[in-house]
Order: C-alpha cells, then structure tokens, then sequence
C-alpha cells in the first residue's frame, strides 16, 4: 500500500496539481503553506496560544465553515425552488416530502441559525480576550459588517418557504422600516419631506417600500428578498470575509500586540 | 380552553434518552474524580450515587411509558404554580440582573469545576422535568425555538470558560506570575497542528449539522396568507430583543434608532476603548468597565430579551409563564400615561394644552412645544448636559483620557444604552408611557 502511495504521489499528474511533495519533513511542511491555494491563508508557523481550542472556540473558524456549508446547500436549494407565489412553498413542501436530498433544507436552516450564533460567539471571545485593540480596530468593524450582513442573510431566507411563518416575520420585521425618521412614512420628520404641501415620503416612496418592492410583503418581496438572500448579500460577505482574513494576517495573528 | 394531558407514552420514552444521556454525563464525572484525585473518594461516592438515580430514572422512563397518567416523575405542581406566580417582566428583569451581578461578584466561585458541573446539572434537570409540562413542551419544543434553548446552554458555558481563564489570569498576575497565555506560548507550524485541527472541527460541525437535519425536521407551517394574522406575530428570533424594546419604545425608536446606535457602538468600542491592557489574553480585573459594560449589553439585554421574547410572550405580546397555556383572552391592563399628562394634568391641576380648532400650523406647533416642553428639555438635558456631568464626576479619569470628541461620542453611546434599563424602570414604577409624546409628529420618546 505504501508503495502505491507514493508512486501516486511521485506521479507527474499529482505533482502537476500540488507542486510539493508530500508535508511529512519539517521543510515540506513549510512549503505546503506557502505553495498550496487554500493553504496559504494560513502563516506558516503561528503561536501555540493562538490555536489552543480553550483560547479561540474556534467559532470564527466555524463561522466561515457554516458559511460555505450554506453556499453549497444553498446551491443546491435554488436548483428546486422557484420565488413565485404560485410555486416557492410548494417547492419547499416537495423538499420536504418528496425530493431526494430534500434534507439540504434542513441543514440550510439549521446551519443558518448556528451561524447566527457562532458570530455571536466570535464577536463574544474577540471582546473578551481584547483582540480588537490595535492594531486590529478595523478588523473589528468589518466583523461588526459581518455580524449585519448574518442577520440580513438570516432574515432574507426567512421568507423564501412562504408559509405563514415566513411572511409574519417579516412582515413584523420591515413594519420598523416604516418608522425610520424622515424616510418612513410613520416616521418622525417625514413631514419635513414635501415640495409644496406634496409629500415625497408615503406608503408608496417610503424606506419599507423600498425594502418590500411593495405596500405589503408580496411576491415583489419575495423576489427581492431572493436576490438579496443569494447573490447581493452573499458577494458582499465573500469580499468582506477576504478583508477580514487579509486583514488578520496583516495585523500579526488573531490577537495579541505586534 | 381544552385540557390536554401534560405527559404521553412518546414524550415518556423522549426523556428517558435525555435522562441516559445525564447518566452517562455523571458517569464520566465520577470516573474523571476517581481518576484525577483519588483522595476526594467521598465526593465521587455522592456522584456516583447521583448516577445510579439518574440511570433508574432512565429505565423508568425507557420502560414504564405505558400508562403515562400514573407516571410519577414529572415537574411537581407547585413548582409550577410558584414559578408561574412571579411571571411578569419586573420579576423577570430583576432575576436576570441578580443572576448576572451575582455571577460577577462570586466569579472566583463560579468558575470552579464542581460549581459549573452542578449548575449544568441543574439546568438540564430543570428542563427535563418541564418538559412533563405540556404547555411548556409547546413553546420550548418549536423547532425554530431549539437553536435558543442550546444558545442558552452554549453561551453559559462560553462565559464560564471565559471567567474561568480570567480568575485564573487575575491570579496569576497578582502573584507575579507569567499570564496563562504568555506560558508555553512557542511558535509552532501551522501544518499539522492547525490544519488539522481545522479538518477535525469541520467533520465535528458536519456531523453535527447532519444529525440535527435529521432528527429535527425545518418548521413549514401553513402556506402564506395575508389575511391571517397569527397572534402573536413574531420576527424571526435573533430579532426578538428589538421586538421586545416596542413595549417600551416607538418603533421608531426600537427598530430604528437604538438598533442603529447598537451597531454604531459596537464598531465604535475599539476607537474609545483607552485601555492598552488585556489584548490577548483573558481578564476581568485589569478591563473591568468595558467587560462589564459589553457583557452588560450582551447576556441581560441581548440574549435575555431574547428569551424573553421567545418565551415569555404570547399573545398580543402579554408576559406568559413558562408552564402558563397561551390564553388569547388574556387581559393586562394597560393605563401607561405621558409626562405631559403627569405634568399638567397631576402636578399642576390644570388642563393639557391644545391648540384651538382651526389654528394655523404655526400656532399648533407653539401648542404642542407648550405642551411637551418638559419632556423635550429632559431629553435634551440627557443628551446634551449629562455628558459633561459624567465627565466632572463618575467618569473624570475617562475625559482626561479621552479627549472632548472621543468622550462625548463615549458617553452618548452609553446614554442611549442606558435609555433603554431607564425606560423600563419608568414604566414599572411611574406607568410612564412617554417622556415626549407628540404623536403628531410621530415623535414618542
């Protein structure tokens, strides 16, 4: 067996793809780092405190991995649901009923609310062992952006299964919007918005308008929070996830001073 | 009402997996003192006792789930009966803050192993036992409501891991000693140790996430119509603490504003945190004002009124017990009044006052500021002049080191999170609806 392995591994084919040989001396596993795509955001060697599970929970690290789970179960998801009243819950219904795999939902929104609560965590150990104290201020609030964007992420998917749940939750959670001073129609100051006695914010102009496509949530909301939920919202925290771990590389490790 | 029975054959046998799994728990506890100190023999006698019980209580319930009206084991009624009693928003906030100063001040109690042990214990019985509890089971066992239930858990546990690393630091730094942290800190490759650790972490999330899929099916409920109006609504969960700031804000104010400054503040802490002490390592003593303001903001505000939320409230948003049926009949009475109406009405015996029908706009404003005068200079002196108040008194060793900006910026953060405690306990004492109440404007604070 030994043999076979390395006779694959001594192969033009695999030294083709991974471009080292093999991470079992002290050199190689220095190159494997550096030489390696998916490796090579890590440093090379790092501080034994910055890796010990008691230390860091590991809950950023958990976070990303839901992330990607949620990408690929969500992947899949799109491949059997349609946004459209006429068909968005029965498609949910034939996942759970009918469709080979349909346990991806399952995992999409158990794993979404686990993600809900690891970024809480992170943020929780990142405060309590001060690593957003310099030189790591910024990091902080581009995971301040993250925790946002995992809640948006969150409440967007909420509606998808248009079932009563999802349109009364969301229903309550953009009622707010129509609250915003100046820009809710219900808000403080909107008055203050009109040309000639004509107001320019109405139930027809306002924040939750904008946000719902519509006076109530319908299938213009369903569509909008669609788009959000898998292409607008998610490119974002893919570029804001590659600052931050730029950035966690740059500023010297998870925490601890330069 | 229709009566239903608290315990059924299958509830019976679901419990007895999770008295097992309490069994096995002790077990491995009993095992692991016997091991580590042989000299506490007496103490692992007692646990080992404590898991025989447990392991019978299984077979109990594994076994005897037949005739679940002659079960015995099950939440005893006046517990209930006792808990239920208490169940108000006053009770709750003040246990709440009890838990959270207490936990605080007993930390270098709190952190030790047996104490954590016998709350986890504790609070996985508690819940076992009101699970025989039917009304209990039907809001604790939504399945969107059982990420909550293991948040609870899982943050308990993350906050006593994280005082237990800060008492032990604490210590070591009063006695001189190298910081937990900074000992056998060497540097080491990232290849094996991490990326390894990393591999495993990820099969354990899968496994996880693949066994919860599987077990727990997702919440669907009947397809969407806007012309049923569940009562109560309720925004998806995390949300929930903001849902729960409208009994005391406009949503102006609690879906908006106070979420906004949240935000604000949060990215803000690192730019008016001063303290060059405790980056990298857990503490309490050495960053006691910020620790104790963001847990402050994060366990009794953040997670509590989430539980509150979820729990707590029923219909039209009224405070149920845990073991209380959710009655849509249920009245509170509700006479909040506006300090306005304090003011004139109560203080000065006179009448509130209004602008004369058909006035002009400009006359209507003059009213409602006459109106409302109190409350606006109130809210303007809280803003405006209590900074500088905090900044001469309580926090003067802050502003001389912060600087004019950074502490103004500083205090009104902490102003806008304090509004929210304030508000509460003006509604609980005064029946306070709002300070400034102008409707017209649709401005309410």
């Amino acid at each position: 067996m030994a043999s076979v392995g390395e006779y694959i591994r001594g192969s033009q084919i695999w030294k083709s793809i991974f471009r080292h040989p093999a991470p079992i001396d002290r050199r190689n596993r220095i190159v494997v780092m550096l030489t390696n795509f998916f490796l090579h955001l890590h440093p090379v060697s790092i501080k034994q405190q910055g890796i010990a599970l008691s230390y860091t929970w590991c809950m950023g690290g958990i976070t990303f991995f839901l992330f990607l789970a949620e990408t690929v179960t969500g992947v899949l998801l799109m491949f059997y649901y349609r946004p459209t009243l006429e068909h968005a819950f029965n498609d949910i219904l034939a996942l759970r009923d009918v469709t080979t795999l349909g346990v991806m939902r399952e995992m999409h929104r158990w794993g979404a609310h686990a993600m809900v609560i690891t970024v809480w965590l992170h943020m929780y150990r990142v405060f309590l062992t001060g690593s957003y104290k310099p030189p790591r201020e910024f990091n902080w609030v581009v995971g301040v952006l993250l925790l946002v964007l995992t809640l948006l992420l969150s409440f967007t998917g909420y509606l998808l299964p248009w079932d009563q749940l999802a349109i009364w939750a969301i229903t309550v959670g953009s009622n707010m919007a129509r609250a915003t001073p100046f820009l809710g129609h219900e808000g403080p100051g909107f008055q203050l918005l009109n040309i000639g006695g004509f107001d320019l914010i109405t139930n027809a102009s306002d924040a939750r308008f904008i946000l719902l496509g519509g006076r109530f949530v319908g299938e213009m909301t369903l569509n909008r929070f669609y788009i959000l939920h898998c292409v607008a919202i998610p490119l974002v925290v893919a570029l804001l996830i590659a600052i931050h771990f730029w950035r966690i590389r740059k500023d010297g490790g998870i925490s601890q001073p330069l | 009402m229709t009566h239903n029975p608290d315990l059924t054959s299958s509830v019976i046998f679901g419990l007895g997996w999770l008295y097992l799994l309490l069994a096995l728990m002790n077990i491995w506890w009993t095992a692991r003192i016997m091991k580590n100190d042989p000299h506490r023999d007496k103490e692992a006698a007692g646990w080992g006792a404590y898991s025989g019980l447990l392991l019978m209580a299984a077979l109990a319930h594994l076994t005897g789930s037949s005739s679940p009206q002659h079960f015995y084991i099950r939440m005893p009624n006046f517990v209930k009966e006792f808990i239920d009693l208490g169940a108000a928003p006053v009770p709750y906030f003040t246990l709440t803050m009890v838990l959270f100063v207490g936990v605080i001040l007993l930390r270098k109690w709190f952190v030790k192993e047996t104490v954590g042990w016998v709350l986890l214990n504790m609070s996985v019985l508690f819940l076992t036992l009101s699970m025989t509890d039917y009304d209990f089971r039907q809001i604790v066992g939504k399945p969107d409501n059982v990420p909550i239930v293991s948040m609870l858990f899982i943050v308990g546990f993350f906050t006593w891991l994280a005082f237990k690393r800060a008492v032990d630091n604490d210590e070591r730094r009063a006695a001189g000693r190298p910081l937990f942290e900074q000992e056998k800190n060497d540097k080491i490759l990232v290849w094996p140790d991490l990326v390894y650790s990393e591999l495993i972490c990820m099969v354990v999330v899968t496994v996880i996430l693949v066994a919860w899929a599987l077990l727990l099916p997702a919440p669907l409920e009947e397809p969407a119509s806007s012309a049923q109006t569940p009562n109560p609504s309720k925004a998806p969960w995390y949300f929930l603490g903001l849902q729960e700031m409208l009994v005391y804000f406009d949503p102006w104010m609690a879906g908006v504003v106070l979420p906004s400054m949240i935000l604000v503040g949060l990215m803000a802490i690192p730019y008016i945190d001063f303290n060059k002490l405790g980056n990298g390592y857990y503490t309490f003593n050495e960053r006691k004002f910020a620790i104790l303001t963001f847990m402050f903001g994060f366990l009794p505000l953040w997670v509590g009124m989430i539980i509150l939320g979820t729990f707590l409230r029923g219909p039209n948003w009224n405070f149920f017990g845990i073991y209380e049926p959710w009655d849509a009949h249920k009245l509170e009475v509700l006479n909040n009044v506006n300090l306005s109406e304090y003011f004139w009405i109560y203080w000065l015996q006179s009448r509130i006052p209004t602008a004369p029908a058909g006035a002009d706009e400009f006359t209507k404003i003059v009213f409602i500021l006459q109106r409302e005068w109190l409350g606006l200079l109130l809210c303007l002196f809280y803003l405006a002049v209590v900074p500088f108040l905090l900044a001469a008194t309580i926090f003067r060793s802050f502003a001389v080191k912060m600087g004019f900006i950074r502490f103004i910026v500083f205090s009104n953060l902490l102003l806008f999170m304090a509004s929210l405690p304030i508000k509460m306990v003006l509604r609980w004492s005064f029946s306070l609806k709002y300070i400034v109440g102008i409707p017209e404007w649709f401005f309410n604070i």
